[in-house]
């Protein structure tokens, strides 16, 4: 656990960092039948930021939970592969998904105001992180906590390490929560919506922090959103999900030849400034987009 | 469209809590029929003058008035509250969850006293119809329904009471892009009906721009700039802090 990642230029053309094959993830209803929320999603990320784009119920979340090991007890998770640097995160031993969990693979949660603990000190929450994952003494553990503090651009880390999460705004919470999924060092960053509870402007310096921080350390990220226009302009590859499944990839600087009707969709509805519609399209959903076999663009 | 309906007027509108200015100072005007939209961060008092104006949140100082024709309510009368209406932001949070749509929207009809027989059978038939959703929805949960659905729902029980003015917080940033644009459409389709005015608060200022014809731009309780839609989108901005909420809106840059 505590080896170096290797350096991204080594690993970039060797074996992805992940690859993901027919996932599926199915909940039991009232009635104890399965329904599937992930259905056969496949894709593979490398040392590369990827996007999962999908409106609310699209499974984009289930399928980063699923990977982080997250997922709610009662759910099926299977797939034909889930493979993390050659490790088979569904038939490894608890223990070491246990251990890969917030160590090389961390995932930043949507609100910080329910995802930090709030009888906890911040810097007590992040030295938490570390220790789990590491052994280090008590005097180094206060300044890698710091730095790791500096390194999301908390200018005072001493005072942020003493406040409660209810002392300091929705941003800096983030923030802190990035602080603490970084500490560990971690090759993959899974980030669920981490900047929706966010004011605009907020929201461009915690992406501007996760932009320097993937550029710098090379890790894998996959960036799930509601947002596509906010995705496209942030991740290299995006993924559209609808109704478990994967409708489109495509490029995120290709995103405007989208030829899936649901992303095009997608992208008409949203006000515009500057070009008025008047009233907006709205997307009129077909039931085929939603079936298993469908062959994606027709 | 309905003979000449109702404005609003906010002057020199001040709300303190404990000290803090929350609103410090803020007046506008939406003339009758006009649609007009706050945007701020967080924090920036735009949700805290509509809570104001409808009298949600105390008012430290200043004069919140109807204008138009005749003889308007004064605030915190019940008939100003019969005219002023407000949507609030989450509808998974707004609406009670163990009541049905029926008895949500026969509410503001008890407390005005117009709950009785056909009356009431008929308001909430037509509220329903209004909002797109017809009578099947009648006589289910909240929980039964989906976020634009229960959305549509919090303005049917906005529109019962038949007011002049509709007072938004947020009502489309709990919802899917594509719910978005339907409640968005059917909130312009509303307001050419029946001659509404709105006064809309976002964070999202395309949302704002759609749907206003002016705005202001708050921070820190004050008003930073009003400004038409027109300008806006063709980017005639004064202040800087405008300029960045534009850049934010933008998306993200990458520097490489």
């Amino acid at each position: 656990m505590d080896a170096p990642p290797p350096s991204p230029s080594a690993a970039s053309h060797a074996s992805p960092l992940l690859t993901v094959q027919d996932l599926r993830v199915a909940y039991p209803d009232r009635e104890g039948k399965l329904a599937q929320v992930v259905r056969g999603v496949s894709f593979t990320l490398g040392r590369e930021r990827l996007g999962i784009v999908g409106e609310s119920g699209s499974g984009k979340s289930q399928t980063g939970r699923a990977i982080m090991g997250l997922t709610a007890p009662g759910a099926q998770v299977t797939a034909a592969r889930l493979d993390f640097a050659g490790i088979d995160l569904l038939r490894c031993p608890e223990r070491q998904r246990r251990s890969l969990r917030g160590g090389r693979i961390a995932m930043v949660l949507q609100d910080p105001k329910f995802a930090l603990d709030p009888v906890m000190r911040i810097g007590e929450q992040i030295a938490e992180t570390l220790r789990s994952h590491a052994r280090v003494p008590a005097h180094a553990l206060r300044q890698r906590v710091y730095e790791s503090l500096e390194a999301v651009g908390i200018e005072d880390p001493a005072r942020m390490a003493r406040l409660y999460p209810h002392e300091v705004s929705g941003g800096m919470g983030q923030r802190a929560m990035i602080a603490m999924m970084l500490i560990a060092g971690p090759e993959l960053l899974i980030a669920d919506e981490p900047t929706s509870a966010l004011d605009v402007t907020v929201q461009l310096q915690v992406l501007a922090i996760l932009d320097r921080l993937v550029r710098e350390r090379g890790m894998g990220l996959i960036f799930i959103s509601h947002d596509l226009r906010l995705v496209s302009s942030f991740c290299d590859r995006v993924l559209v999900m609808y109704a478990g499944r994967v409708v489109e990839e495509i490029a995120a600087a290709d995103l405007t030849k989208a030829r899936h009707p649901y992303t095009r969709g997608l992208l008409n509805c949203l006000p515009r400034l500057g070009q008025p519609q008047h009233p907006l399209p709205t997307l009129e959903r077909q039931a085929a987009w939603g079936e298993e076999h469908a062959g994606g663009a027709r | 469209m309905k003979a000449p309906g109702i404005g609003l007027r906010v002057q020199d509108l001040r709300v303190i809590f404990d000290g803090f200015a929350a609103v410090d100072g803020v007046s506008f005007e939406v003339a009758p029929g006009e649609s007009f939209g706050i945007v701020g961060e967080s924090g920036s008092g735009k949700s805290t003058v509509l809570r104001a104006i409808c009298g949600l949140a105390p008012r430290t100082a200043g004069q919140v008035a109807l204008t138009g024709h005749g003889d308007l309510p004064a605030p915190g009368s019940k008939a100003f509250r019969r005219q002023v209406q407000m949507v609030f932001q989450d509808p998974y949070a707004s609406l009670h969850p163990r009541q049905t749509v029926d008895r949500i929207l026969a509410e503001p009809l008890a407390i005005h006293g117009i709950d009785q027989g056909d009356e009431r059978q008929a308001r909430i038939a037509q509220a329903l119809d209004e909002v797109g959703l017809g009578q099947g929805f009648r006589f289910r949960y909240p929980h039964q329904l989906s976020g634009g659905q229960r959305q549509r729902i919090a303005v049917a029980r906005a529109l019962i009471l038949q007011p002049q003015v509709l007072l938004l917080d947020e009502p489309t940033s709990a919802l899917d892009a594509s719910v978005q644009a339907e409640v968005l459409n059917l909130l312009e389709g509303l307001r050419a009906r029946h001659g509404l005015s709105f006064v809309m608060v976002s964070h999202d200022l395309a949302v704002v721009t759609h749907l206003c014809q002016r705005l202001m731009v708050m921070r820190r309780g004050q008003v930073v700039e009003q400004i038409s839609a027109a300008d806006l989108a063709a980017r005639r901005v004064q202040a800087d802090y405008t300029r960045e909420l534009m850049v934010a809106s933008a998306g993200f840059a990458r520097s490489d």
